[in-house]
């Protein structure tokens, strides 16, 4: 293929390998703590000190009830804001990747924005409009104020996935006689619903993570993420990095399903 | 890409479906939005509302009863329609709202109803009593930024290039460790970083403590409570972004051109330097915003890494808004960090701009 290297060259390519392998390592250090913590027995409030190994947090991951609710509530508003902003932001996606039309340089750029703009701002000023309208913010204006940063998300990343999508297979499918309706629910979505549910899950996590926007539209609402801020000034128990690594082991599981499931639609289409 | 729609363009077809389409989308995001910000109230606000309503139940009419031409026409401005509204109604509209509300003021420190000046005194108060908060906020994002592309870098371009069959195992290896909380992370490397903790214990063992001092990382022997740490957090947590864009702009390239390079006797610095780095400029362009942008207005970063001279302008922000009650002095903030972001990204877009930011 290409020239043999040195021995200048093989330590060049060696040391930069071993970089990458640091960088990776690097990536995954607050992740082993995470888990390894997890285990921990802790003295006191704070689960920050190794004291000695114990599966008891894992018996009982829902043991500190304040915790577990904030957890559901985080569930809930994930769940609801990912359906209605998967919906909203496909369509878009479709929109902008089906047609040819007037104006959609100005709306895609309208479509980024919201990405290019820092969480904070977003939360503050979602905020100051509510507090302009008078609504008591809460569990609605969380799910708001999600769904606004995830429509721009889901409709970037789906655009992402059917620009390869060969829209000819629709012509085709109406040539046969199937009416415009029959054509997309038979043949267009089934083969964008990778693209879709990969979107709807990145959309998810964000969500189910979401600290800064919330914070600004929460009210008296608790999440995940607001409850560990919250009671980090007195404590941050163990069922913490439970919890966390159940989120964690959750994902993989999902994310190599995905990977599997949509390797398995690759080799089905290529025959 | 639809040869169909570009065939009847070119004819001169029939374009007044389309702009009535557009309009109509354009025309509700802007109604909504001057009802969102109460520009317009009462019995105008009942109208503008009720326009919106007929605009979408004009689009249900063309797909229902329209020429198939027609309804091609007007179905992307349809499947359009309710996600830019709800753009248009809470992110657009509340920008407007942050703004008026920037040029407004307390009548009394416990006031919650803040009165429309126009008045620049939240302003000014944000340039003078602020000013530290935001020179740090964009230092410390700055070289968060920097730091992320030389740990970043590196590492997409061995996935991408010698990563041979294991590079989606590679790069699912590097998003893993985001699927859990920022917040969780950042608190994990408060814990890994506090004194007496085994970094620090390792650097005193290995007796290097003077070095990290010297090199303003630690500060008599702490690594915790520095501002080293709060830019060493804002890097962990914003490295994927920038691993990713520039992963996807590296992988993009065609091997076969650094083979040509060095088939005419390019060294590989050279092949390097001339053909893969100006070929992943898109990726670090697109890393840059993605990891500049949320890095300045984070304030997670410097509340637990940090300490109090080491706030950001997020940090201000967030105090001002939800513990001091100054909503008017937090919008001007946040109206100043947007803007000059905005500025930020318009210059940088001149220099490496590239159309492809998503």
């Amino acid at each position: 293929m290409s020239v043999p290297s040195s021995t200048g060259g093989r330590i060049a390519r060696i040391a930069l390998n071993a970089y990458a392998g640091f960088a990776l390592l690097y990536l995954f250090v607050p992740i082993i703590w995470i888990v390894v913590f997890s285990f921990n027995q802790p003295k006191g409030p704070y689960n920050t000190v190794w004291q000695r190994f114990t599966l008891e947090n894992w018996a009982d991951p829902f043991g500190d009830e304040a915790l577990t609710n904030a957890f559901v509530e985080s569930l809930k508003i994930a769940a609801i804001s990912t359906v209605i902003a998967t919906v909203l932001g496909s369509m878009i996606a479709i929109a902008l990747a089906r047609y040819r039309f007037r104006g959609s340089a100005g709306l895609n750029f309208f479509l980024v924005l919201p990405l290019t703009t820092p969480e904070i701002v977003l939360g503050s000023s979602l905020a100051t409009l509510f507090l302009d309208w008078d609504i008591t913010r809460g569990f609605g204006t969380v799910v708001i104020a999600h769904v606004m940063f995830q429509v721009s998300f889901v409709a970037l990343t789906v655009r992402a996935r059917v620009r390869g999508f060969d829209w000819t297979l629709e012509q085709a499918a109406q040539d046969l006689g199937a009416s415009p309706l029959r054509t997309f629910w038979k043949v267009t979505f089934p083969l964008i619903l990778p693209g879709i549910l990969a979107a709807a899950l990145l959309s998810f996590a964000l969500s189910l993570d979401d600290f800064i926007i919330t914070l600004f539209n929460a009210g008296s609402l608790v999440t995940f993420p607001l409850y560990i801020n919250g009671a980090f000034a007195r404590q941050f128990p163990p069922e913490v990095n439970v919890l966390a690594s159940v989120i964690l082991i959750v994902s993989v599981a999902l994310m190599l399903g995905g990977t599997l499931w949509g390797a398995r639609g690759r080799r089905k289409s290529a025959t | 890409m639809i040869t169909a729609d570009d065939a009847s363009a070119a004819r001169g077809g029939v374009k007044r479906p389309e702009l009535i389409g557009l309009g109509a989308l354009v025309g509700a995001g802007a109604l909504l939005v001057a009802v969102g910000t109460r520009l317009l109230t009462g019995a105008f606000a009942i109208v503008a509302i009720s326009l919106v309503f007929a605009s979408i139940l004009a689009l249900v009419v063309v797909a229902v009863t329209g020429t198939p031409e027609s309804r091609r026409r007007i179905a992307p401005y349809g499947l359009l329609k309710p996600g830019m509204l709800w753009l248009a109604l809470f992110y657009l509209a509340p920008l407007f709202t942050l703004l008026r509300l920037s040029l407004s003021t307390l009548p009394s420190r416990f006031a919650v109803e803040a009165e429309f000046g126009p008045t620049l005194d939240n302003y000014i108060t944000a340039f003078t009593d602020f000013r530290p908060q935001f020179e740090r906020g964009f230092l410390y994002a700055a070289i968060a930024t920097v730091l992320t592309i030389t740990i970043g870098y590196p590492l997409a371009y061995v996935i991408a290039f010698r990563g041979g069959k294991y590079r989606i195992l590679l790069l699912g290896l590097v998003v893993i460790p985001f699927f859990t909380s920022f917040l969780i992370r950042t608190i994990a490397w408060k814990s890994i970083l506090a004194d007496q903790g085994f970094v620090t214990d390792a650097i005193d063992t290995v007796r290097l403590t003077w070095l990290f001092d010297g090199l303003n990382i630690m500060q008599d022997g702490k690594l915790i409570n520095t501002p080293a740490a709060v830019i060493f957090g804002l890097t962990y947590n914003f490295l994927p972004f920038m691993i990713l864009p520039i992963y996807v702009s590296l992988e993009k390239i065609d091997e076969r051109l650094v083979d040509a390079a060095k088939d005419l006797y390019s060294t590989s610095v050279s092949a390097f330097r001339k053909v893969v780095l100006p070929l992943s400029i898109p990726g670090v362009f697109a890393g840059t915003l993605l990891t500049f942008i949320p890095a300045a207005g984070d304030f997670i970063n410097a509340e637990y890494l940090g300490t109090p001279n080491t706030t950001m302008i997020g940090n201000s922000i967030q105090d001002q808004f939800l513990v001091q009650n100054n909503v008017p002095l937090a919008s001007s903030m946040s109206f100043v960090l947007m803007f000059i972001i905005t500025v930020f990204v318009i210059i940088y877009s001149k220099f490496f701009g590239t159309e492809d930011l998503a």
